[in-house]
């Protein structure tokens, strides 16, 4: 069954907290990965094949550069779990 | 007229503590850092040796997350040493330019490089980490270091197996003479306990298989010795022209007198039986300090506890020092640490420099037996050092027939 969208932030927060040691509250929906959260692009090659792994999609290459903000890279998951 | 270099910070992780007063206090309380491996993977791969000198405290107790996540774990015992040491210097005011940071390992990371290989073969390529290849270089450690601390003077890695970190310390002495630097951030790290340099040291017979009794496992020049004991960690010193230290009021351990490098091209692992490389060795330090074989009153030698090893540093000790040899108190701290391999020299030079500092040389464990083909003063319970201006030197030997001495001196102005 997909996960809803609230479902899919609380563990893609999780991934965030392994990778960087951010706290999972601070990881909401509006924030920018690079500008808010400070996450470079090498960290965020890891959370995306962690995410794949957790949430069971892909996420193409290409597509990791659109995921600027955690509400694109959950709209994103949520929609490719369907 | 040669400038002086001084040492005026030392910092360190280890298996007998996660800083250098705790080490030092637990070396001359005679306390073991070995212990029984309880990973999964010694049961699993049937390794003959289940003995190891580990961290006694884990870098992830100190290190953020991200710091975790992105070094090699002997990266991350490098960070924690020179941090100490940078702080114990008073994190020194100096010019980005005229600091270097000259820092080893033996091996490199090759937890990093063996977990990349299990994850391609079994998860795929997508898996392997994008920062594998700057995690597993051996030059690492000294990138991590002089990121830290912004030396911009220049960053480097000698590799030169268990002789490492002891050539990283003469390299950083010649830096500092040239009048290149102002200040080096010098030393080594090493964690390899893994299950194949484990297997891999066990397949030469290098190391010790006494897995019943774990601390009595490493014990140089004991008759019963059957190999080293790997260990793990890191140790760092900041080293700096005496000129820049009394500058800046900085305090003062002990002037970096000599450091040489010699080579046996005798036999990949074996030693020269003669000990005439690692004589050569110690007296070109000797020579660079100004000092006479008689001005020495320790040694930190480098005694790994091999049946071989051991004669053949004492061969090179009786080939300098002859006569004066029964007069010189050895201390073989690595039956407490165990063998740190390119960390080794590191820490065995903070120990001599604190030897100096605070006049003791540290205990030897496990010599119940004295082998008889090595007569030496070897020190059993911590002993006072005499007085007044002394030497000590601390020798390290690597597969590959490098032979690395430091000598250090009591500071006077």
């Amino acid at each position: 069954m997909a996960l809803s969208k609230d479902e899919v932030l609380a563990g893609l927060a999780e991934l965030v907290n392994d990778e960087t040691g951010i706290a999972t509250a601070s990881v909401q929906l509006e924030k920018s990965f690079a500008e808010d959260l400070d996450i470079d692009s090498i960290s965020m090659m890891t959370i995306v094949v962690n995410a794949e792994d957790k949430f069971g999609v892909k996420i193409p290459d290409d597509e990791v550069k659109n995921l600027i903000t955690v509400d694109d890279a959950v709209s994103f998951i949520t929609n490719a779990q369907a | 007229m040669t400038k002086k270099i001084v040492v005026t910070g030392l910092g360190a992780t280890t298996p007998l503590g996660g800083d250098v007063p705790t080490t030092w206090q637990a070396l001359l309380a005679g306390e073991s850092g070995i212990s029984l491996l309880q990973d999964e993977w010694v049961k699993r791969f049937e390794l003959p040796v289940a003995i190891a000198g580990k961290a006694k405290v884990p870098a992830s107790e100190i290190l953020t997350v991200q710091e975790t996540k992105r070094l090699d774990p002997s990266s991350q015992f490098a960070l924690i040493a020179a941090r100490e040491a940078w702080a114990d210097a008073g994190a020194p005011e100096v010019s980005p330019e005229r600091l270097g940071v000259e820092f080893s390992t033996g091996i490199g990371g090759v937890w990093t490089l063996l977990d990349a290989y299990d994850t391609l073969r079994d998860r795929g390529v997508r898996r392997v980490l994008p920062m594998t290849v700057p995690m597993l270089m051996p030059n690492g450690p000294a990138a991590a270091v002089g990121m830290d601390i912004a030396a911009r003077g220049g960053v480097r890695t000698a590799v030169s197996a268990c002789a490492s970190s002891t050539e990283a310390i003469a390299n950083a002495l010649d830096r500092l003479r040239s009048g290149e630097l102002d200040i080096v951030v010098a030393g080594g790290c090493e964690q390899a306990v893994h299950p194949l340099p484990i297997a891999a040291f066990a397949a030469m017979h290098a190391t010790s298989r006494n897995n019943e009794n774990p601390a009595a496992a490493s014990r140089p020049y004991d008759v019963n010795r059957d190999g080293f004991v790997m260990g793990e960690g890191g140790g760092a010193m900041v080293l700096e022209t005496e000129e820049h230290a009394l500058a800046r009021g900085a305090k003062i351990y002990a002037e970096l007198a000599g450091g040489s490098v010699t080579s046996d091209a005798f036999h990949i692992t074996a030693p020269d039986p003669e000990g005439s490389g690692a004589a050569r060795a110690i007296l070109k330090a000797l020579a660079q300090a100004g000092a006479s074989t008689s001005d020495v009153v320790h040694i930190n030698a480098h005694a790994t506890s091999t049946p071989v090893g051991d004669i053949a540093e004492y061969t090179a000790l009786l080939k300098v020092f002859g006569d004066q040899l029964p007069n010189i108190a050895v201390s073989a701290t690595k039956s407490s640490t165990g063998h740190l391999l390119g960390g080794a020299g590191a820490i065995e030079a903070i120990f001599t420099v604190l030897a100096i500092k605070d006049r003791t040389a540290p205990p030897t464990l496990n010599l119940d037996n004295q082998d008889p083909e090595i007569p030496l003063d070897v020190v059993v319970t911590p002993r006072k050092l005499a007085d007044g201006p002394i030497v000590a030197i601390s020798n390290s030997f690597g597969f590959g027939g490098h032979n690395a001495v430091v000598a250090f001196r009591s500071y006077e102005r």
